[in-house]
């Protein structure tokens, strides 16, 4: 039986990070992923990664306060202050790490690190490297888990945790290269396992990998989601993939133009902020644009860069001209880029503290999985690659300081119990003599999502996809069966993720549709105002059978009180 | 309809491998990957292929298409034509179908010391780079290890010991940081009997990376350096 000191579920950012953390505090670690660590979807962010270190000419007063500052305003004042103040604040020291490590950021002349302007944000801060950040940081951070020979167990798909009383003891997967079920204890348990994007499939910036099972695994056993309702919609995803645009785009001075040519942010907000105003608000921007009539075939708008001329858009955004030329064979250097707001982020996840810690013994989390809060209800871009690295570190360190002393081994009844309850699922699912089609499950959800519980919401919609989606999850009990592969049984994990899909959706509508105000990302067009002394609370998501019990929890001020979001 | 003719193999139904034609209906914009996503939902569930970002950059999807190496999700199914053959990449076992075992291909990549051995401790802030010490590195930096350039290899797939072209092009974006002071010891490494004058300089590597990134100039390059580091007597005994 595999035992670990801790064992880490996930290879992106946030798993990689925390793993380099334990093993350097000298924990015997193991390193799970579902795709080889090289794959996670942190691999596909652009932009950059947000840090105070005032490199840029125009952001020499920058500072982490101000950072903060910045931060909770973006988050519409739902983000917990000291959450926010600790990543911050740790933000240079991380990115000079990540540099030390070999992270081909950009330069300036004077040979420091490269920033760029990023919406809300008050200083040009977010470093980056090309439009490539997020591929530079990964392969850094996984070329720091090879040269300390840490063990990594890629393609094990974990669908369940083992638990004795309240306490987590490991988890149970598919390993993919064998079909076969294992366990893997561990006096801890770290999950990150990233976004849930692929619950709105059809138009999401995610990869296939990222599903609702990340946070469904935990939310099952018991633990607390929070603020589950907050999803954010990025303002530029390629027309028909859904593939992203960088906000760097606009970050390097790109339009965004209506079908009359008209640069319409202006007619939203300040001419100072313009393009660069926060993601909430510039999709709801596009998306009004688009619904009266001003966007192009009724779909989309154009994100302009030809005035950056060539030299600029092969330098600085030649990711993003590569996606254009393969995927919509446009050159963004001739032509405008036919975009529309795309589902990108979800600022809710696994309630845990700063240190990662969860309600439940021996289980932390960190990444875009978890929910510290410190991007509230609307996170800012180039925020989240550092909450992955701040939290991954800090994580990393909590465990090892949390079971120092701990000399207890596996515990086998608990793990034997739960490995033996998913060999039985699966042979359920392999002996089902049901006729539904579990991705057509999957197709529907997506549309339910993505047209009642989207960029504006309002009651009459999202009570409509609760029943909705309460009736996909009776037609998934009655799926047709899994064939039994052997090795790679991919439909056995498409299928079970879309379980995940469903239980994740249902918290997100139902906390949607509980919530009486509009709040970030969360837009209610029947309740269009913020009502702090209501709302100015996180919700907290119980699993039920029949959907999640809903309680609140208090956001910590510190510092910044409460204003009007202004931009 | 265009027609996938997909290589099917499962070794533990004893059989041989097969290729398995399925019709896909296509929409404008339809990339290969999503054409096996299609067969996979809707005609044959126990299709195996990995995948994951759909654009190009996670490196999961290489895969031998219509007689050229590429990712499938970044090929347009309008620019392959009505028929469209898929087999998983060469030279590497094949597991079941699409998905072959990547172990060597991954334990070549550590051998050249994948990370940065710094030349200098660090000190509060950043190393400085220049811009041009930055340029250096473009392209290099861009690899996403997606295997097309090991599975178009001849020398990869008749010698075992050979690195390989990703292993390779990634020595030389370590060799290239101006941060990095392992130089000599990477060199005499590649220059090893199992490195860079493996290459028979056959340019497939070049010709297949969906990245166009160009291994087999990196190889070239590392020929050079080591060459010179060997007359000056630079580098140290390999070993
Ligand atoms: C296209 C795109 C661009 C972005 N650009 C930026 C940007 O410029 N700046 C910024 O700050 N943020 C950006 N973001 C957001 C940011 O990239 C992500 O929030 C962040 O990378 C998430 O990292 P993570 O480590 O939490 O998860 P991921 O990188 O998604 O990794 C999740 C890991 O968990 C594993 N896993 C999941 N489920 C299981 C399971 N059941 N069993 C085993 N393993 C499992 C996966 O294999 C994977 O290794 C972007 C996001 C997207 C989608
Ligand atoms: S799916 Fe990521 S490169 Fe093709």
């Amino acid at each position: 039986m595999k035992f670990y000191d801790v064992v880490i579920v996930g290879g992106g950012l946030a798993g990689l990070r925390a793993a380099i953390a334990a093993h350097d505090a000298g924990l015997k670690v193991g390193l799970i992923s579902k795709i080889h660590p090289v794959r996670s979807h942190s691999g596909a962010a652009q932009g950059g990664i947000n840090a105070a270190l005032g490199n840029h000419p125009n952001g020499q007063d920058d500072s982490p306060e101000r950072h903060a500052y910045d931060t909770v305003k973006g988050s519409d004042f739902l983000a917990d202050q000291d959450a926010v103040e600790i990543m911050t604040g740790m933000a240079p020291g991380i990115i000079y790490e990540m540099e030390h490590w070999g992270c081909p950021f950009d330069r300036y002349e004077n040979g420091k690190i490269a920033q760029r302007p990023f919406g809300g944000g008050g200083f040009p801060r977010t470093c980056y490297g090309a439009d490539r950040t997020g591929l530079y940081l990964l392969h850094t951070c996984y070329e720091q888990v090879v040269k300390r020979g840490i063990e990594v167990i890629y393609e094990l798909f974990v669908t369940k945790l083992a638990v004795n009383g309240n306490r987590c003891t490991g988890v149970v997967g598919m390993n993919l290269h064998t079909g076969e079920f294992e366990t893997v204890g561990g006096k801890a348990v770290v999950f990150a396992t990233g976004g849930s994007g692929r619950i709105y499939s059809h138009n999401t910036t995610n990869a296939h990998a990222s599903t609702g099972l990340g946070v469904a695994i935990p939310y099952w056993a018991g633990v607390p989601l929070k603020d589950m309702e907050f999803i954010q919609f990025h303002p530029t995803g390629l027309d028909g993939s859904s593939i992203l645009m960088t906000e760097g785009c606009r970050g390097e001075g790109g339009y965004l133009l209506n079908n009359a040519g008209e640069r319409f942010m202006k007619n939203y907000v300040s001419e100072k902020i313009m393009e660069l105003a926060p993601r909430d608000i510039v999709s709801r921007c596009i998306q009004t644009e688009i619904n009266e009539g001003r966007g192009f075939e009724g779909r989309y708008v154009h994100l302009d860069l030809r005035h950056l001329g060539a030299q600029k858009i092969m330098e600085r955004l030649p990711g993003i001209r590569e996606i254009c030329l393969k995927f919509k064979n446009i050159d963004p250097i001739k032509e405008p880029i036919p975009i529309q707001p795309a589902m990108h982020y979800t600022m809710g996840g696994i309630d845990c503290n700063g240190d990662g810690v969860t309600p439940l013994d021996g289980l932390y989390a960190a990444g875009e999985c978890a929910c510290v809060s410190v991007h509230g209800a609307n996170r800012l871009g180039g925020n989240s690659l550092l909450e992955t690295i701040v939290f991954g570190a800090r994580v990393g360190q909590a465990v090892a300081n949390n079971i120092k002393g701990d000399s207890g081994g596996a515990d086998e009844n608990s793990l034997n119990k739960a490995l033996k309850e998913e060999q039985d699922r699966f042979k359920m699912l392999r002996s089902s003599d049901g006729k539904e089609n579990p991705y057509d499950i999957k197709n529907e959800l997506s549309r339910i999502m993505f047209d009642k519980v989207g960029i504006f919401r309002n009651e009459t919609d999202m009570a409509r996809a609760v029943t909705e989606i309460k009736i996909l999850r009776e037609r998934y009990k009655k799926i047709r069966a899994i064939p039994d592969t052997g090795k790679f049984n991919y439909d056995f994990l498409w299928v079970t993720e879309i379980a995940g899909n469903l239980d994740t959706a249902l918290a997100i509508a139902v906390g949607a549709l509980n919530r009486t105000e509009s709040r970030g990302a969360h837009y209610r067009m029947d309740y269009p105002k913020r009502l702090d002394e209501q709302w100015m609370k996180h919700s907290m998501f119980s699993f039920a059978p029949d959907g999640p019990a809903i309680s609140y929890k208090n956001v910590t001020v510190t510092k910044f009180q409460p204003e009007e979001r202004k931009y | 309809m265009p027609i996938f003719k997909v290589l099917k193999y499962n070794p533990k139904d004893g059989g041989e491998p097969y290729f398995r034609e399925f019709e896909v209906p296509t929409h404008k914009g339809m990339t290969v990957l999503e054409g096996l996503y299609h067969i996979l939902e809707q005609q044959d569930p126990t299709l195996a292929f990995r995948s994951s970002c759909r654009q190009g950059v996670c490196g999961s999807c290489a895969m031998h298409i219509n007689g050229m190496y590429r990712l499938a999700c970044e090929t347009q199914i309008a620019a392959m034509g009505e028929h469209i053959t898929v087999r998983p990449l060469a030279h590497m076992t094949v597991i079941r179908d699409l998905v072959v075992d990547m172990e060597p291909f991954f334990r070549q990549y550590e051998a050249i010391k994948p990370y940065l051995i710094p030349a200098q401790q660090p000190g509060e802030k950043e190393y400085l780079q220049s811009p041009q010490e930055r340029a250096r590195l473009t392209h290099h930096v861009d690899c996403i290890l997606c295997a097309a350039c090991y599975g178009s290899c001849p020398v990869v797939a008749t010698d075992e010991k050979y690195l390989g072209p990703h292993a390779l092009l990634k020595a030389l974006r370590f060799v290239e940081d101006s941060r990095d002071g392992a130089t000599n010891e990477r060199l005499a490494y590649v220059a090893s009997d199992v490195g860079v004058f493996r290459c028979h300089t056959i340019f497939n590597c070049q010709q297949v990376c969906p990245k166009d990134l160009d291994p087999t100039g990196a190889i070239g390059k590392l020929k050079m350096k080591a060459f010179w580091a060997k007359l000056k007597g630079k580098l140290p005994k390999a070993g």
